[in-house]
């Protein structure tokens, strides 16, 4: 199935390439592609940006269809798209969010050091891969009613903190505070609730992590200083999503916006592009029950960050307090946000959506904690599992740009299928052990579908963000523990 | 004629299955979309059974929610679909009955998450050449 992409790109410097609007009729706006030369071949190499150029025929689109350098082939949206709709005539696609609704990154420090660490690596993640539920089907350790889901879906982190998962200052240090106010559980249907009450508190499998990092480069000593980070400290990263609730919301709301299709006459070359006015009932019901996914996740990640806090109180006889177990950040990658942007000289209020990408928002932006005003917006980005992940900041021409977006990983480049078929009879966890990576899976075939190979280099891709101005480096970090589902 | 076949895509996974007649397209993408899940084809119990009945718009919706709705059953009831009976038929109509293995959550008999089904390339048609019935799935791993 893979065809390589053969349309249309004007280079407009080093980093950005414009398809343009006149390649397909229907096109509202241009297409923009953030890339290096060396990373738009691999890019080229299936129809992502067929995919970049079919998004820019929604209705409503401002500005351009986004793609970030990590870009690669989805369903409907490229994974690593971007793009803002006006609320007035534009439209809402549950595609353009994807059914893992909230799937984020939340990054913790720590005050240790390798040193100390390195001895407990294998003891961590064998205690962590207890502690914390991972796999396809796995169920989590809270026993939750219907009516207390519905708190869940309403509060969101708040809902976690409440019930001793976590600290009070754990929500400030979230995106939205780790709840979306417009969330309303009754637009959720059964089905999710089901799919996700035993679910809450569970890592998932595929690409989600857990993961045991040190610092091991600083681009930025004055911001990494303000965000508590310094080489060689141990960090600890958290990568999962909405899960079973999250899809089956998705799932959910594609049927009712195949309809909505119909009812508004939207003519869409793809039909996962399905989408409604967001100023439709059919909009604003979709956008209700999406916020309660992006609630569930972040309680989901609040409960999986507070047991291995406990794991490392435990393994290191301390409290979270003293090991200094905070919450650095927490970022969504696969969400659609009504943010306000100064856009062509006035105040406007835009429909964002990021599918694989992360909001990155400029220093001195009302909507980032105030510790962080002069800095900017941490922008947490994972790497594969052998290589690395960053912290990064957001800029003053992301918000001019991409409206306030980034990329958010590495990219995939091999099918599941290819990567497996690679890798024949290499055992990757041994490889890994040998570069001093502890990795513990439910199946290996998770190992060997996530193995480096499988992914672009995402050094690569951060490095045309912080080229182009659209972020900022701050540190990279490099696994040492990794628990995968 | 083969039941189905695994199609490639860069981050997900896709099946063509086939069938004499629409009702076994139906029942063959289930059959590939467990062999997705499981890597495994006909070595399942038949030990409990779950009523479905759906409606949709057309004969491609009706086909996403058939395989949404055996997603769900297997995410929530732990059970590996194996046989599956389809009693009522129209193009926006379904009835039957699913039968299936439960498992444990920690089976190992679970190779793959399969998150959800997508409307990207969907298909269903009938081959003219060969006459035979023909459907296309990608699923969101």
């Amino acid at each position: 199935m893979k065809q390589s992409w053969n349309g249309p790109l004007h280079q407009l410097d080093d980093y950005r390439w414009e398809i343009p609007k006149s390649y397909l009729t229907g096109m509202r706006v241009p297409g923009l592609i953030y890339a290096s030369s060396k990373l738009l071949e691999k890019i080229k190499e299936d129809q992502a940006p067929e995919q970049v150029a079919n998004v820019a025929f929604l209705p409503g689109i401002v500005g351009r269809s986004l793609a970030m350098p990590d870009i690669h082939w989805g369903y409907g949206f490229a994974i690593g798209g971007v793009a803002a709709t006006s609320l007035e005539e534009g439209v809402i696609s549950p595609g353009g969010v994807g059914f893992d609704i909230n799937c984020g990154v939340r990054l913790v420090r720590t005050n240790l050091t390798l040193p100390e660490v390195k001895p407990k690596i294998e003891l961590l993640v064998n205690e962590l891969f207890r502690a914390i539920p991972s796999g396809v089907g796995s169920k989590g350790r809270i026993k939750v009613s219907y009516n207390e889901m519905k708190e869940v879906l309403k509060k969101g982190s708040r809902w976690a903190i409440e019930n001793g998962f976590g600290q009070e200052e754990d929500a400030s240090f979230t995106e939205e505070e780790g709840c979306m106010k417009d969330a309303n559980p009754d637009l959720v249907s059964e089905h999710a609730l089901e799919r996700g009450k035993p679910q809450l508190g569970t890592l998932g499998s595929g690409n989600h992590f857990l993961e045991i990092q040190v610092i091991d480069e600083i681009y930025d000593t004055e911001i990494a200083k303000k965000l508590g980070l310094e080489k060689d400290q141990i960090t600890l990263m958290i990568h999962s999503g909405s899960r079973g609730l999250g899809h089956q919301v998705c799932t959910d709301y594609l049927v009712t916006m195949q309809k909505a299709v119909n009812k508004y006459g939207i003519q869409l070359p793809d039909r996962q592009l399905a989408c409604a006015p967001i100023d439709s009932p059919e909009g604003k019901n979709y956008y209700a029950a999406m916020c309660c996914a992006a609630n569930y996740a972040w309680a989901n990640r609040q409960c999986i960050m507070h047991w291995t806090r406990e794991v490392f109180a435990k393994v290191f006889q301390s409290t979270p307090q003293q090991l200094d177990l905070k919450l650095i950040y927490d970022v969504a990658h696969n969400i659609a946000k009504i943010e306000e942007f100064n856009w062509e000289g006035r105040k406007v209020k835009l429909c964002v959506h990021r599918k694989g990408a992360t909001r990155a928002f400029s220093p001195f932006h009302l909507d980032i904690p105030k510790e962080y005003k002069e800095i900017g917006q941490p922008v947490l980005i994972p790497g594969d599992m052998g290589r690395f992940s960053y912290c990064l900041v957001g800029t003053n021409r992301a918000m001019e740009e991409t409206f306030g977006s980034t990329c958010h990983g590495a990219g995939r480049i091999k099918s599941r299928t290819s990567a497996k078929k690679e890798v024949g009879g290499r055992d990757i966890q041994k490889e890994l052990r040998d570069k001093g990576i502890i990795v513990k899976a439910e199946s290996r075939g998770t190992l060997v579908e996530e193995m480096s190979e499988a992914y672009k280099d995402v050094s690569e891709v951060v490095e045309v963000m912080h080229q182009s101005g659209i972020s900022k480096k701050v540190v990279r970090m490099r696994p040492l523990g990794v628990i995968k589902g | 004629m083969k039941n189905f076949e695994i199609i490639e895509h860069t981050a997900d996974i896709g099946i063509i299955a086939y069938g004499k007649t629409k009702e076994e397209v139906l029942i063959n993408s289930a059959r590939g979309m467990f062999y997705i899940i499981t890597e495994e084809e006909e070595s399942f119990k038949i030990e409990s059974s779950y009523p479905v009945e759906l409606i949709a718009e057309t004969l491609e919706d009706l086909l996403v929610s058939w395989l949404s709705e055996l997603l769900y059953l297997f995410e929530t009831k732990l059970v590996i679909l194996s046989k599956f009976e389809i009693r009522e038929f129209s193009d926006y109509h379904l009835k039957g009955k699913v039968y299936g293995e439960k498992i444990n959550q920690d089976s190992q008999r679970i190779k793959r998450e399969v998150k959800a089904v997508t409307y990207h390339y969907l298909e269903f048609k009938k081959d003219e050449v060969s006459e035979l019935w023909k459907a296309r799935v990608i699923f969101d791993i």
